[in-house]
């Protein structure tokens, strides 16, 4: 369950950041992203996917956030 | 030398790899690429951040030199305590040209070295009598402290003395801001981690201190730089920029800075980072909860300023944007003479590097601005974050190297023969002794500052004043030259 930092890049979209892993990537897709919930599985640029139980009402970035290997 | 082709520079690798045994070639032709516009992810061509080989020589540092020599210790106002043998602090003592204002041994402790002299009985009963008696020492000499950092070195970690429970102690009595870094060297592989330690001591210790204080009076255009370390009035050649375009710099991190700019960082509104490595840490904790953005920038050579200052004043309302402007305008006769003067001596020579956290990439536009190529670029302690952002700078078909060891570099220098070579004081004699012209670029050679358009010229008059020296050509005793040039002589 590593910590993750999401924040937004300069493009405005949303790098998914594992301080330990030395791993930052874009997402690519959220599976829940609507305006009450923000969660599921996430999939990032390098292909990997990450789960977190859907957040409501939706956090606001950047934050750190649990997630698991989905 | 010609360009060589991306065949030529596998093959070379190839070769430079062949005397290991299998063991360390396959750890170590993981850490050596040729450079690949076609790939934008680091991960598939170059691993960092790993353990070094044993038995290769390494030129890396360790977590306490990433914490105490580099993020802490430029901090002027504190004292700095190297806890622990007094080997670590003495060896290292202000040998990082870290600029500060200040009187030293009163109000500020840069060049000094503060060390607990650890002892057989300190690792045998402990040390932590002895800090308590160091800082109480310390209050009473140096009364005009503003804080104190106990920097660990190996021995602490592996005693398990508790320094957070003295510093939490000695700090309630004092009223002052001590802060325990658990920066022992044997953590991590490099100095990386020692950043990553010192960005989180600063987190947990200092950095909220003026959370409900609103007494600082802030503007729409505090900023603060961010891994400017000062060496040789870095951040100073910065800093006249940055106020110029109309901007108010509330903090330096941490060259010539203080603990108070420390605690005023959160009240800003965007931060300036220039060493992404060393202080990406921070950026990022302030952004998620203070909400500062944060944006890198690269202050090398008058093209990279130039992107930098318009990137910088898009976070900021018209008149920054036009201070920009006007700050690009008002230089470029200056840089553009240094250009004039330094490219016709310059032009097409080739450069090699090999330092730290963010010099291997942010000097290369520097020096294409005096018409010069980099050919091969390394980092001691980069990790893949840092390869993503070099592959879009370097050539295709460059070398890059992480973590060389001493005679990989040797061997890509034989076969490349650049014409100046980039890297540090352990490099720099050996390269000179095989007649290769070199430039310290971790202390600037004991020049400086190179950012900024001030630190333009001085940077150009430096590669200049190394590469035309005229004592490359008398490197090779009379009685070894080729008849030719004897008889010349003898004319
Ligand atoms: S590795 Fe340990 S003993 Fe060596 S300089 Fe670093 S802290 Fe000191």
């Amino acid at each position: 369950m590593p910590s993750v930092m999401i924040r937004k890049n300069e493009n405005g979209e949303l790098l998914f950041y594992v301080a330990k892993k030395d791993l930052e990537d874009v997402v690519v897709s959220v599976e829940t992203d609507t305006p009450d919930a923000w969660g599921g599985t996430v999939e990032i640029g390098d292909g990997s996917t990450w789960y977190i139980d859907p957040i409501s009402p939706p956090p606001t970035f950047p934050t750190t956030l649990r997630f698991k290997r989905a | 030398m010609p360009d060589l082709t991306r065949e030529e520079t596998q093959g070379l690798i190839e070769e430079v790899l062949e005397v290991y045994p299998e063991k360390a070639k396959k750890i170590r032709e993981k850490h050596l690429t040729v450079n690949d516009h076609a790939i934008d992810q680091s991960k598939s061509c170059i691993k960092s951040n790993r353990k070094s080989v044993p038995g290769a020589m390494t030129i890396r540092g360790c977590a306490y030199a990433g914490s105490k020599g580099v993020v802490w210790g430029p901090i002027k106002d504190m004292i700095h305590i190297s806890h622990g043998p007094v080997g670590c602090g003495q060896y290292s003592r202000a040998g990082r040209r870290n600029y500060y204002v200040g009187t030293t041994g009163v109000n500020t402790f840069g060049t000094m070295n503060f060390t607990s002299d650890f002892q057989e009985k300190d690792i045998v009963f402990g040390g932590d009598k002895k800090l308590a008696k160091l800082i109480d020492e310390i209050e009473t000499l140096f009364p005009l402290n503003k804080g104190i950092t106990v920097q660990s070195e190996c021995p602490i970690g592996l005693i398990g003395d508790d320094i957070e429970a003295v510093s939490k102690a000695k700090g309630k009595e004092y009223e002052k801001t001590i802060v325990p870094v658990r920066c022992e060297g044997f953590r991590g592989v490099s100095q990386s981690l020692g950043h990553h330690i010192a960005n989180d001591a600063v987190r947990d210790w200092a950095l909220d201190k003026r959370d409900g204080d609103n007494s600082f009076e802030t503007t729409p255009y505090d900023v603060a730089i961010l891994g400017d370390y000062n060496i040789g009035g870095d951040a100073w050649a910065s800093r006249i920029l940055l106020e110029e375009m109309g901007l108010r710099v509330v903090a330096q991190w941490s060259g010539d800075g203080s603990i108070s700019e420390m605690e005023l960082t959160p009240k800003v509104k965007l931060n300036l980072l220039h060493c992404y490595r060393s202080m990406n840490y921070i950026s990022r904790h302030m952004e998620e909860k203070y909400g500062i953005p944060w944006m890198e920038y690269n202050f090398f050579g008058p093209t990279k300023i130039e992107e930098s200052l318009r990137k910088i004043a898009e976070f900021f309302d018209d008149t920054i944007k036009e201070g920009a402007e006007r700050v690009i305008a008002k230089y470029k006769a200056e840089y553009q003479a240094v250009i004039d003067k330094y490219r016709p001596r310059l032009e097409g020579k080739k450069v090699m590097l090999y330092v730290g956290g963010l010099r291997p990439r942010h000097v290369i536009g520097a020096y294409e601005d005096l018409g010069m190529e980099v050919v091969g670029t390394g980092y001691e302690f980069a990790h893949n974050d840092d390869y993503d952002r070099t592959i879009k700078e370097m050539g295709d078909a460059t070398l890059i190297y992480d973590d060389v060891t001493g005679y990989e570099f040797e061997e890509f220098v034989k076969k490349v023969k650049p014409d100046l070579i980039g890297s540090g004081i352990k490099e720099k004699y050996i390269f000179q002794k095989m007649g290769i012209p070199f430039r310290q670029m971790h202390s600037w050679d004991y020049s400086g500052p190179y950012h900024g358009y001030d630190g333009f010229a001085i940077f150009a008059r430096d590669m200049d004043m190394t590469l035309n020296n005229p004592c490359w050509d008398k490197l090779t005793p009379p009685w070894k030259q080729a008849a030719g040039s004897e008889a010349l002589a003898a004319e």
